[in-house]
């Protein structure tokens, strides 16, 4: 079997892909995605601690993964309508342009 | 003359071995003897490796035994169902569906069942197009995307008595969970062809599969309230036997009938069935998201669309009509998979039935039915089902659930209705 | 390390990698279902059924379908953008690389770095949903106030402004007139397809 660190280091190197697609990428939908990576490389570390750990009939990690799950959908839907918005107030998505207050 | 007499003896002895007792040991043989002939394959097939290998061996071979019975049924199905669809729809339309295909240089038509064959074949020496400026991994990816995921969900649907490939703890997730991978593929197929009825067709077809994806669950969630189960085995086993003089299937009770016929609605939309084919609408859209598809790809699209059809009616079979159980128990000593079968073919003459009756919907005619009336409907069945659980059994409890499900469907079908007045159409020819 | 994790460990990286680096937005989406099907396929490595199923569940079937919907919505998968990452690129990528190195210290560092997993936990559906209806009852409803908040909240925030609601409303429904964009496009141009 695989020992922790092979999946806690996986999960390290996918939050680093979605950190380095949400700092660097100028399409507010690709740093959405981004994100998303981030929250499921947490998600990874949350199952990898409650498969190896001592009491996993707690079910702790899979609650906290479940829930977070669900908060990730609805973070992407209000996000992706916040695009939407915002393109159509600058017709652009490019988050170096959206740099004004004024409507 | 000795031979003749010999047979004559068999069969009685048979006749009366059959009714003397052993007639459950050969029902039972009958019932189980896909199951056997499984075992004995996977035993006999693992038997031709070293011994270090036979565990992994054995794993192997059961897995493609299992696959290659399920796609060899269901794809001969889907065979048989296309002739036996034209054929339905021309009954209904006052013509003769296909009856000329049979057998090559001979006079034997078939009854026009060698239909099937003429088109596969057609379909694999046909040029396949690919748009010039069509995106062509995407392009390419699409059909396959489409297909796998149907065959995986077979996975969890049990055809019999101890007749299912992967029995999950999770299965009806399991099922649901990979049949969102459809709409992917829909997606993938519209966009990459640089089609206009392509793309269109896809978002209508992505629209309205996600719409009506929510009844769709919703309607089996009191099943599984009531089951207290997600495994498609523990749902069935939940339906074993009789209440009263009906069989103890969850369509036979108020909120189940209603989940049932709620959720063979968004199954018919699912599967972009007629009244719901709005996104292959030929006569709006040419094909829908498979436009730009032709040859062997366009088969596939086909395939997997029927595919589809099938495992929903049979996940509707685990579901309200009780999986693979007789209705009643004289008529158990037929075996279990037959049983599955019947009622598919049932379900799946209803949906032929429902392509020759209904017109296609409007696009928010559409919507409006599934937001609006059959999403009220799941949720007021979901308290529904919970009513059913805490009262006792009685005839009140029928009462009030009874009445739980009529009164919002009569409440909610006038309240959308309005004041639309409907009068009967008018004719006006040229004066 | 078993070969099943290897495969998933390398499906999942090099699909997280194409979706944060294509240029098509489309083909990102697509790249990241792969790398949403290779963690879940990670979960169920770790025997963790159900969670791998919600997560197919709910990052194929809906975060996915969100995701190609605003692409298309925003006209994402036809202009070639001039560049790909914004002015300050090398501060993102140094940021990254240093949490990257950060975390692997730490993991090399830890004491249980090495630990097996015991045997299969028999953790079966019903005791998910018994723990959520008993000890995890509360998160259960917020997560459910939270998702019908955010259901409304979305569909707020993308309606269409109505003309007829005042005088800025009116402004912008006007400036928008011309270049009206179809609610739907077509994809991109080959020359801004997969680079």
């Amino acid at each position: 079997m695989t020992p922790l660190a092979g999946y806690l280091l996986l999960s390290a190197l996918l939050f680093c892909i979605g950190l380095v697609g949400a700092l660097t990428r100028r399409n507010a939908i690709i740093i959405l995605i981004g994100i998303e990576l981030m929250l499921n490389a947490a998600n990874l570390n949350f199952i990898a601690f409650w498969r190896f750990s001592e009491h996993p009939e707690a079910l702790t990690g899979i609650m906290f993964t479940i829930f977070a799950i669900g908060i990730a959908a609805a973070e992407a839907a209000v996000g992706l309508a916040l695009i939407i918005a915002i393109y159509r107030h600058y017709q652009t998505t490019n988050v170096d342009e959206v740099n004004q207050l004024k409507g | 003359m000795f031979p003749r007499r010999l047979s004559v003896f068999i069969l009685r002895q048979t006749l009366a071995a059959y009714f003397g007792g052993l007639g459950f040991y050969m029902t039972d043989a009958l019932d189980q003897i896909f199951v056997t002939t499984k075992q004995f394959l996977v035993a006999f097939l693992a038997g031709l490796f070293p011994p270090a290998w036979q565990p992994l061996a054995t794993l192997l071979i059961s897995a493609v035994v299992m696959v290659a019975a399920i796609i060899g049924v269901f794809a001969t199905l889907f065979a048989i169902t296309t002739v036996l669809e034209r054929k339905g729809l021309g009954r209904m339309q006052n013509r003769h569906g296909p009856n000329r295909v049979g057998i090559p240089f001979t006079q034997i038509r078939l009854a026009g069942f060698g239909q099937p064959a003429a088109d596969g074949i057609k379909a694999l020496i046909k040029e396949d197009v690919v748009p010039v400026a069509a995106d062509k991994v995407v392009h390419f990816l699409a059909p396959v995307v489409m297909v796998v995921p149907v065959i995986l969900a077979y996975a969890v649907l049990p055809v019999g008595r101890n007749m299912v490939a992967l029995d999950l703890d999770a299965g009806v997730l399991f099922f649901f969970a990979v049949g969102g991978a459809v709409e992917l593929a829909v997606f993938m197929a519209g966009w990459s062809s640089r089609n206009k009825y392509a793309l269109l067709g896809a978002m209508r077809a992505i629209a309205q599969m996600i719409s009506y994806e929510i009844p769709l669950i919703l309607a089996a969630v009191p099943v599984i309230m009531i089951a207290r189960s997600l495994s498609t085995t523990g749902i069935i086993a939940a339906q074993a036997g009789q209440a009263g003089f009906l069989p103890a299937w969850f369509v036979f009770t108020p909120w189940g009938f209603a989940g049932f016929v709620l959720f063979m609605i968004a199954a018919t939309a699912e599967s972009n069935r007629s009244p719901f084919d709005l996104p292959e609408g030929e006569s709006e859209l040419v094909a829908g998201y498979f436009t730009e598809y032709s040859g062997f790809k366009f088969a596939l699209f086909f395939l997997a669309e029927y595919l589809g059809l099938f495992v929903i009616s049979g996940l509707a079979i685990t579901l309200f009509l009780g999986g693979w159980h007789a209705p009643f128990p004289w008529l158990a000593w037929l075996p279990s998979w037959f049983w599955f079968f019947v009622k598919l073919l049932g379900l799946i003459f209803v949906f032929i039935w429902l392509r020759g009756t209904l017109p296609r919907l409007r696009l928010d005619q559409l919507m409006n039915f599934a937001w609006k009336f059959l999403l009220p409907l799941t949720l007021i069945n979901l308290l529904t089902v919970a009513v059913w659980h805490y009262l006792s059994a009685s005839g009140w409890r029928w009462a009030v659930c009874v009445l739980m499900v009529i009164v919002p469907y009569v409440a909610l079908g006038r309240g959308l209705w309005g004041h639309r007045r409907v009068r009967k159409r008018v004719y006006r020819y040229a004066e | 390390m078993t070969l099943s994790f290897a495969l998933i460990a390398l499906l999942t990286v090099v699909a997280a990698l194409a979706a944060m680096l294509l240029r098509n937005l489309v083909h990102c989406a697509l790249a990241m279902v792969v790398a949403f099907v290779g963690i879940a396929a990670a979960f169920l490595n770790l025997d963790a059924q159900f969670v791998g199923f919600a997560q197919i569940l709910v990052y194929v079937g809906a975060v996915t379908i969100l995701i190609v919907f605003a692409v298309l919505l925003t006209r994402g998968g036809l202009a070639p953008e001039r560049s790909l990452f914004s002015t300050s690129w090398v501060w993102g990528g140094g940021v990254a690389l240093a949490v990257f190195a950060t975390l692997a210290w730490a993991i090399r560092q830890s004491v249980i770095r090495d630990r097996q997993p015991l045997p299969e936990p028999d953790v079966t559906v019903k005791q998910i949903g018994e723990a959520l209806m008993t000890r995890f009852v509360l998160p259960l409803e917020v997560i459910g106030l939270l998702l019908t908040a955010a259901l409304i909240g979305a569909v707020i925030i993308a309606m269409k402004e109505a003309p007829a609601g005042g005088k800025r409303e009116k402004e912008s429904a006007d400036l928008e007139e011309p270049g009206n964009p179809p609610s739907v496009m077509p994809p991109p141009t080959p020359e801004g397809g997969l680079s």
